[in-house]
């Protein structure tokens, strides 16, 4: 795993994905930073990254589009299938890199508010719960990121998926005021929501018979709850929107809530998302 | 030191691997050999853990290379076809990181490093990026590559594909080298290549193992396979007349060309085929007619294929017989689903 993670941070130093990974996070947390801190004098340096966090929709996906993609590209994944290293390690070692590539512009960016701080009165719990909080953020993009990589060996094609999925993510709150409450409405969007499971399952195991199984159980369990309280249905998909919004969790620590169910949200997102990467990868192997 | 058993690989519906068995020992150059398609690749994949199989058993110095893949795989160094290069690096800082995921550290990687750049001569370009060098170079990195860690048996993919003629014979020399320390296995579709560096061929067809062999060995069948080729301004009928007098012809076909000269191609069914052009030239010279031209033509790896899978029926080579070829190959297609067993069996007539 090591070395994998020293390969990769060479490559990201050696090119300029980390440079402008880091000048695009700090420039944003920079002018945000001069707009509410200097110009307006508001001592809350959270809304500082409450402003900065859209940059996300960017600049993770810049990173983390050519992870897998690139060395499919290149042939060179069959190198790493034939060293004597799993694929767990494989996506281990990228995801470190990954987070070691975005650790260093936060690390400059968590000086901002002690020296803030000497100047006036900042409320120090909550600049660095939002910190950490952004940190988790972003780290659960990345492996969204790191699994749409997995997808396809184009790169492009990888960054758009990406952006346009985080694009919808940072917007599904505004856009859950916007569609159908309705019981109706919801069982809808269930239907394609099964639907797009049974096709991830029979994507990563090529089992038809399991995609088939999982998606028939879930719609009868929805048929049979829909026939029994249909009210049951009523705003469950903004509901869903809300709560699949990782963007939505961070602003509860710009508030000033350290909430504890977010923490444990990103790190099943972050452990979810790499466990699909290696899924992916593995299935490579039987094709 | 490998032992494949039942090896079987389907992509879909496609059978791409058919049951193969084979046992390599220590100390060797194999030669995998076969025309395109025929799942060399495949099988080298398989033996190397770069892809599953559907069915059957691979294992590395005792290692089962699915079950306990990391030891089994720290026993090989592998070239897949395509060298699996960092384009934007350097061979030293490549082979770092691949001496580095191989488990070498500190002193020993940086000696290994050095130890494998000298034995592939690539001293004067280790510092500069990989996609600035030549296919030859590129090819030299990825079997340094396959070199690190000293490993005990190299399997190459297609080493020369692509190369000139010079570049070709160094990595055929650095093959042989190589071949005194390690066990090499390579794949070609060249059959005189496979002839100059392996001391035992594997013959694979349709995803079977159809011959496992010396080179001599394989060299008498193949010769068995040649026609004999000659020009001559004789009439047909002469020459007719002339051929029924020699023993051990078993087809022959006559052409005229325009220039009014006769050129015919021989079949025998005699192991010695210099015996029977010594008694055809004979055979024209007692009758004052004149050979013009005499060669033989050695049987292709298409035809020694042909033969091998068909268990050595073939005869003349008339014009029924592609027609035939091809139904065998669909029927056999078509069975092979469920009638492995039956595979098996006529596999180890030909071995």
């Amino acid at each position: 795993m090591t070395a994998v993670l020293k390969h990769e941070l060479r490559n990201y130093f050696h090119s300029f994905t980390a440079y402008v990974f880091g000048a695009f996070l700090l420039a944003i947390v920079g002018i945000g930073s001069m707009l509410y801190n200097l110009q307006a004098a508001v001592s809350n340096f959270e809304y500082v990254l409450s402003f900065g966090s859209i940059v996300f929709v960017v600049i993770v996906p810049i990173l983390t589009m050519r992870v897998i993609a690139e060395e499919r590209r290149q042939r060179t994944d069959q190198l790493l299938y034939s060293l004597p290293i799993t694929t767990t390690q494989v996506i281990a070692g990228k995801y470190l890199a990954l987070l070691v590539v975005y650790l260093i512009p936060l690390a400059v960016i968590s000086i901002y508010p002690l020296i803030f701080s000497q100047f006036g009165e900042v409320y120090l719990p909550t600049s660095y719960g939002s910190l950490f909080a952004i940190f988790l953020m972003g780290a659960a993009l990345m492996a969204l990121g790191v699994f749409i990589s997995c997808l396809t060996d184009n790169q492009g094609l990888a960054a758009g998926i990406g952006i346009a999925v985080i694009l919808f993510n940072y917007y599904s709150v505004s856009l859950s005021e916007y569609v159908s409450s309705t019981s109706f409405g919801s069982v809808i969007a269930l239907a394609v929501l099964i639907l797009a499971l049974g096709a991830l399952i029979r994507y990563l195991t090529r089992n038809e018979l399991l995609a088939y199984g999982v998606s028939l159980v879930l719609a009868v369990a929805v048929c049979v709850i829909c026939f029994v309280d249909a009210s049951l249905f009523e705003g469950l998909l903004p509901a869903i929107m809300k709560q699949l919004s990782l963007f939505e969790r961070f602003s509860a620590f710009v508030n000033g809530v350290f909430d504890m169910t977010a923490i444990v949200y990103y790190l099943s997102v972050i452990g979810f998302f790499l466990f699909l990467s290696v899924q992916s990868l593995e299935k490579r192997r039987y094709n | 030191m490998i032992k494949v058993e039942h090896l079987t690989k389907y992509y879909g519906d496609f059978l791409a691997v058919d049951d193969l068995s084979f046992e390599i020992d220590e100390g060797h150059v194999y030669g995998f050999l076969g025309p395109n398609g025929a799942g060399k690749t495949t099988t080298m994949n398989m033996m190397t853990g770069c892809l599953s199989a559907t069915s059957g058993k691979v294992e590395v110095g005792g290692y089962d290379i699915f079950e306990d893949a990391n030891k089994a795989k720290e026993l090989i160094g592998y070239l897949p076809e395509q060298p699996p290069l960092y384009m934007n690096e350097t061979p030293e800082e490549y082979l770092r990181f691949v001496g580095e995921a191989k488990g070498l550290r500190g002193g020993a990687l940086e000696k290994q490093i050095d130890k494998v750049i000298d034995q592939v001569k690539i001293q004067g370009v280790r510092g500069r990026r990989i996609s600035a060098l030549s296919k030859g170079y590129k090819q030299r990195v990825g079997i340094a590559q396959a070199l690190l860690g000293n490993p005990r048996v190299i399997i190459l993919d297609e080493p020369t594909v692509g190369l000139d003629p010079i570049q070709i014979i160094e990595i055929r020399d650095l093959i042989k080298q190589l071949g005194q320390e390690h066990t090499v296995i390579l794949s070609s579709h060249i059959l005189s290549e496979v002839q100059a560096i392996c001391e035992k061929i594997l013959i694979i067809a349709h995803g079977r193992l159809v011959a496992f062999d010396e080179p001599d060995n394989l060299e008498k069948s193949l010769l068995a396979g040649s026609e004999i080729v000659f020009t001559t301004d004789a009439k047909e009928e002469t020459v007719m007349d002339i051929l029924s007098g020699v023993e051990h012809i078993s087809a022959v076909r006559l052409e005229e060309k325009e220039n009014g000269l006769v050129s015919a191609q021989l079949k025998t069914d005699s192991s010695d085929i210099y015996a029977v052009s010594r008694r055809l030239f004979f055979a024209f010279a007692d009758k004052k007619q004149a050979l013009l031209e005499l060669s033989l033509k050695k049987a292709s790896l298409e035809d020694i294929f042909i033969e091998l899978t068909e268990g050595g029926a073939s005869g003349q080579a008339g014009l029924s017989q592609p027609e035939d070829t091809a139904a065998e190959q669909t029927e056999s297609s078509s069975q092979t689903g469920d009638e492995t067993s039956a595979g098996t069996e006529s596999e180890e007539d030909q071995v």
